[in-house]
């Protein structure tokens, strides 16, 4: 069996003052993730590593860690594919690290919850359901695929300068809302989106949706909304 | 909770994604010094002949030249990846029912550089 | 959440981007390289031509649009570039940048009506 090398930032809160890199040899077959490998070395060489890690298969959005310095699921990514190695293996960038792969990720939390990830309206209608055409359906589909797997903050310079920007999935997932026909909750979430930290925080670097395993493309929802953001700005005397 | 953050120190350094997102944001130096130049030439214009046929014989320098092949590289990756980002500004492109698809609109603009350039080459040549 | 301002620097920003990535090119081509290597005729930018175009209505308003959003979008651009060094900017540099941007356009303004018609 090949052997390929995968080396690991550790960090242990307690013991270590900084992260330090350890290398471990790994026997791999043809069809074995980067997960598998961190698994192997888990299961045989080094019971201490510590990953997040669920489905094994892109859709619960645990697995997220820097393979080689880009943004990947590590169950999606094929050690084949990154022979002879070495493969570098870290924590997702721009997110401080609680223990070796393992990142904390309130912030992102706290922003999920602040864009109003709900469908806003006045009235409900009572026995009836809502109708939506595909049309409708397509303008907000793609942005409901997301999985909440933080590669696209890894991959934002922007939230890595400064963590107080929204980011590209809570925006993404307002705009989701926003552009939902059943949604009537737009102004109320109007505020967020005009903020410096709103959609003003994007400069369109764009990596957020070359990095995205579900193709919601954020870059998108986001820089939409900086027409809307601004139409409201000018038009906003306009307004009753 | 201890936790250890990252420095972002020169983070564009570490993937070509971002090395070339910074050469795309390069791109406004060029276009702001040759609106300077433009504005110096419109000034020695308002003087006279004379100034105005200084600063042309300026543009004739090695200095110059070498700007301007610069910033003639530079203003056409702008060019290149203004358009190619420009679907992801615009809310879906609708024909009816048919979505106009990105690379469309990426061509139309592309080709509207074109066309643009080609104008005023030839309207420039012809005196 | 305070409002930004962002939308009316951006909106110049993207005049100026888009105007420069249509014209830009063209522009810089015969300006910077065409005539002054000869490969077209001086001519081109003769002075008795140059004059007359900015001395026409259409060559005032062409020459202040490339001029002034030129500049805008380099100068919005250049600011955010600072910030993405790792540069801490704030709103006096945003001014500044800004403002410099605004001072060229208002010296277009001023030179292309001094010159006349």
């Amino acid at each position: 069996m090949r052997k390929i090398e995968i080396q690991c930032l550790r960090y242990h809160p307690v013991t270590d003052a900084a992260p330090r890199w350890q290398t471990y040899e790994v026997p791999f077959t043809d069809n074995m993730s980067v997960l598998q490998g961190l698994q192997h070395v888990k299961d045989h060489l080094d019971g201490s590593l510590t990953f997040r890690w669920s489905c094994r298969m892109a859709i619960c959005g645990s697995c997220g860690v820097m393979v080689n310095g880009e943004p990947r699921l590590s169950c999606e990514t094929f050690l084949r594919d990154l022979f002879p190695g070495p493969v570098r293996v870290e924590a997702l960038n721009h997110f401080p690290i609680v223990r070796d792969l393992v990142i904390e990720q309130s912030d992102f939390l706290r922003k999920l919850e602040s864009v109003k990830p709900y469908l806003i309206r006045e009235e409900v209608p009572s026995g009836k359901t809502f109708l939506q055409t595909p049309r409708q359906m397509e303008d907000y589909y793609q942005y409901s695929k997301c999985i909440n797997c933080l590669l696209c903050y890894a991959a934002c310079p922007q939230y890595g300068l400064n963590d107080k920007f929204t980011g590209p999935a809570a925006l993404a997932l307002l705009h989701r809302y926003n552009a939902d026909s059943r949604d009537a909750g737009k102004a109320e979430r109007m505020e967020l989106v005009n903020a410096e930290d709103g959609v003003w925080g994007c400069t369109l670097v764009g990596y957020c949706s070359e990095v995205c395993p579900k193709e919601v493309d954020p870059a998108r929802a986001i820089n939409q909304n900086k027409i809307n953001s601004t139409k409201d700005y000018f038009l906003r005397f306009f307004k009753k | 909770m201890k936790t250890y953050t990252r420095p972002m120190g020169a983070w564009w350094t570490r993937n070509p994604y971002y090395l070339w997102y910074m050469l795309r944001e390069a791109s406004c130096v060029f276009i702001t010094v040759y609106a300077l130049i433009l504005l110096v030439g419109l000034f020695r214009l308002s003087q006279g002949k004379a100034p105005y046929e200084r600063w042309l014989e300026g543009l004739a320098s090695p200095l110059s030249l070498l700007f301007h092949a610069l910033a003639l590289v530079l203003v056409l990756y702008h060019s290149w990846t203004w358009f190619k980002v420009m679907p992801k500004t615009l809310p879906f492109v609708r024909i009816g029912a048919w979505r106009v698809p990105d690379r469309a609109i990426v061509v139309t603009g592309v080709c509207a550089a074109v066309a643009c350039t080609v104008l005023i080459v030839v309207l420039a040549a012809t005196t | 959440m305070k409002r930004s301002n962002k939308p009316i620097f951006w909106s110049l920003f993207g005049a100026g981007g888009m105007l420069s990535a249509l014209v830009g090119p063209g522009l810089i081509y015969v300006t910077g390289i065409a005539v002054p290597l000869g490969i077209m005729n001086q001519e081109a930018l003769a002075y008795e031509r140059v004059a007359a175009l900015a001395h026409s209505g259409f060559g005032k308003l062409a020459l202040f649009l490339v001029i002034s959003l030129f500049l805008f979008h380099g100068c919005h651009r250049m600011y955010h570039c600072l910030h993405d060094f790792g540069i801490h900017v704030g709103p006096g540099l945003k001014a500044a940048f800004h403002g410099f941007a605004a001072a060229g356009s208002a010296a277009a303004l001023y030179l292309l009506i001094a010159v006349g018609t």
